[in-house]
């Protein structure tokens, strides 16, 4: 039988395991425990840990500490996120690998301290000014957080992109039983500024923006065809196909699968990559299905955007989206079905 | 010569002129790419002392050691 | 004997700053005493954003171009990270005193082992001659035109002061200029003992320059450095804050 372990403290685990040595964050509810974690831990294992005098500032030391080449990594919550935004584009611009936990608690502004998914568009459209996106990893569990964590850092090297593992109050907060990975060591970054002066440092005056841009599409483009990840079940012969990520996927497992049992042709769609977004876990679905149900924990329906544009491109825009928002709290297993029967019995309008 | 001009380099500040202890240094009638008249040094008067290369911002004034 | 002086073989072409602007000597100050430490292959020169920018293409050591204001930050990564590198935030008034005072202030507070160096000319040069924390009393600029008014906007900061006088644990600060040949000399001075503590691993060291800008302040180079000598000399005195202290 493994371990019982907080959320939090497995995401500092894992990324410590996955050969990070260099973290820099402020505190902020619910993702606080992790830096404490690390507060010791980093020490431990001879890496770097510093509280900086605010979000901001820690995702600018990490930008030094990645463009030294160096695996590094922050965590934060929904409005600490927001001041990270201008060093993230910063990075981006920069081609700067980095690897951030998005513990989401729900809200605006300071928002609440509880759980919720309201943080999608932010997360998955870049978040700050310009033309960039992060890879983000939604789990749904602490082990598969703790899988994803390593995958991710490894994501970020591969395409020098931000990756964010955008989880939330609740995962964060519940204690699972969870195995540790064997602790990784990595290499510095080829390349990387180290005060050496081994290669030429191209200036913003001598860069050619209009072909990084180029590039950088190509390399997008490359991470859509390889990148996305999902769960699913069930979608061939369903009816209707519900989709969720993180702890309101894990309820539409559930209620699906109880569905099922009650005669229900029902199937579900679990994305594990929110951008990516996983358009081919749609291609897969009976093409007689007569609408998506996207579940949320928010108040406006976010990623039903993603799926009624992944509809459009899968040639199923004529299908019927429903959003299904529960603002806010992970929404249970009864909740789901007795909604669900609403839509069937045309009580809920669609979205798109 | 005591003073090398990288006369190319120079924006016709003045600055060295006026700082120059023995008023060694002028500026050319001929034009250089910048669209300045650069200075030049009298290396009669000049001593030799730096004082051009450590007060010109823009790098035009190296010292021989003559 | 007349003593050799030769542009540091580090900087590889002018920059183009406007005549008689103080940047090309603060970088060719640092540049030399890179040199005579000879840590052209083990420094790092973070730079902010500002007309100073412009010097990254000539300058070639390690380098990175900062956030606007996020110097101090973004310098502690690269210190953090490369622990024996001589690490160097290059930043105007505007860059460290303005948009990245809480970066600024934090780094000296932790007594992060990195030098600042901070080119002061009272405004704004790169946006046009702004209203900076520095703008002296009834300066006018581009959004003080008719003189700044310190009744509602504030004195102009003294951030040496400041950081010597709140952080009493820092290795080194100091205020120069580029206007007087003594100056500049004494200035070399001060990079170099800022340098020096930094890499014996003393600590957070600073070094602010008073630096004419003839364009923005719509002067002649040489009535630009008067004006360094006298008013803005008078405010901003200068010399060292803190001493090194025998570690």
């Amino acid at each position: 039988m493994s371990d019982m372990v907080k959320g939090n403290h497995a995401f500092a685990e894992a990324a410590v395991r996955a050969g990070a040595r260099f973290y820099a964050g402020y505190p902020i509810t619910p993702s606080t425990e992790i830096m404490e974690y690390l507060s010791t831990r980093m020490e431990e294992v001879g890496g770097v840990f510093i509280q900086a005098e605010n979000e901001g500032a820690s995702m600018n030391i990490l930008t030094g500490a990645s463009a030294s080449g160096v695996r590094c990594f922050t965590a934060s919550s929904s409005v600490g996120m927001t001041l990270k935004q201008e060093a993230i584009s910063h990075m981006a611009d920069s081609d700067l690998p980095f690897l951030a936990f998005n513990v989401v608690r729900y809200g605006n502004g300071l928002g609440t301290l509880d759980t919720g998914q309201s943080d999608y568009h932010r997360d998955t459209r870049g978040g700050g000014s310009g033309d960039y996106r992060c890879i983000v990893l939604a789990p749904y569990s602490i082990p598969e957080a703790v899988e994803l964590i390593s995958v991710g850092f490894d994501l970020s090297d591969q395409y020098l992109v931000g990756t964010i593992i955008h989880t939330e109050a609740a995962l964060g907060q519940m204690m699972e039983p969870c195995d540790m990975p064997e602790m990784k060591t990595v290499e510095r970054r080829f390349g990387a500024i180290d005060g050496t002066y081994s290669h030429k440092r191209i200036s913003p005056l001598t860069r050619n923006r209009l072909e990084e841009a180029v590039e950088m599409k190509e390399r997008y483009e490359r991470i859509k065809a390889n990148e996305q990840r999902w769960e699913s079940e069930y979608v061939e012969d369903a009816d209707y196909v519900l989709v969720a990520y993180g702890l309101a996927g894990r309820s539409v497992i559930g209620a699906v699968k109880q569905l099922r049992e009650e005669g229900h042709k029902v199937g579900y769609i679990r994305p594990i990559t929110l951008w990516p977004y996983p358009e081919k876990a749609f291609e897969a679905v009976n093409p007689e299905v007569k609408g998506y149900i996207s579940v949320e924990e928010n108040a406006t329906g976010q990623m039903v955007d993603d799926i009624a544009l992944t509809l459009k491109k899968t040639s199923q825009a004529s299908k019927d989206v429903f959003a299904l928002t529960y603002a806010y709290g992970v929404p249970a297993m009864k909740k789901i079905k007795a909604d669900f029967i609403r839509i069937t019995k045309g009580e809920i309008k669609e979205v798109y | 010569m005591k003073v090398i001009v990288n006369d190319e380099r120079c924006k016709q500040c003045g600055i060295c002129a006026v700082n120059c202890p023995k008023k060694a240094i002028s500026f050319s009638d001929v034009i250089n790419m910048k669209g300045y008249q650069p200075a030049v040094v009298d290396d009669a008067l000049c001593i030799g002392c730096g004082i051009c290369y450590t007060m010109c911002p823009d790098w035009v004034f190296e010292i021989t050691g003559e | 004997m007349a003593v050799a002086k030769k542009i540091p073989s580090i900087l590889s072409k002018q920059i183009s700053f406007c005549p008689g602007c103080g940047h090309g000597v603060v970088v060719r100050l640092i540049a030399e005493c890179i040199e005579e430490m000879k840590q052209e292959k083990n420094s790092i020169i973070n730079v902010g954003v500002g007309c100073y920018s412009l010097m990254t293409p000539s300058v070639e050591i390690d380098r990175f171009d900062s956030l606007h204001g996020r110097g101090a930050a973004i310098s502690t990564g690269f210190k953090r990270a490369n622990p024996d590198t001589l690490v160097i935030s290059y930043q105007g008034d505007g860059d460290a005193y303005s948009i990245g005072i809480g970066e600024s202030v934090s780094a000296a507070y932790r007594n992060e082992n990195i030098t600042v160096i901070t080119v002061n000319n009272t405004n704004y040069g790169m946006t046009g001659g702004q209203m900076s924390a520095t703008t002296m009393p009834g300066q006018k600029t581009t959004t003080s035109p008719l003189g700044r008014n310190c009744q509602t906007t504030g004195m102009p900061m003294k951030f040496p002061e400041m950081i010597a006088s709140s952080f009493p644990e820092v290795a080194y600060v100091a205020r120069g200029s580029v206007t007087k040949p003594a100056y500049v000399n004494k200035l070399k001075g001060y990079i170099k003992n800022a340098f020096e503590a930094q890499m014996n691993g003393e600590g957070y060291s600073l070094i602010e320059v008073l630096s004419p800008c003839p364009t923005n302040w719509g002067m002649s180079p040489v009535e630009s450095h008067e004006r360094v000598n006298g008013e803005i000399e008078a405010y901003y005195p200068l010399g060292e804050f803190k001493l090194r202290e025998e570690k």
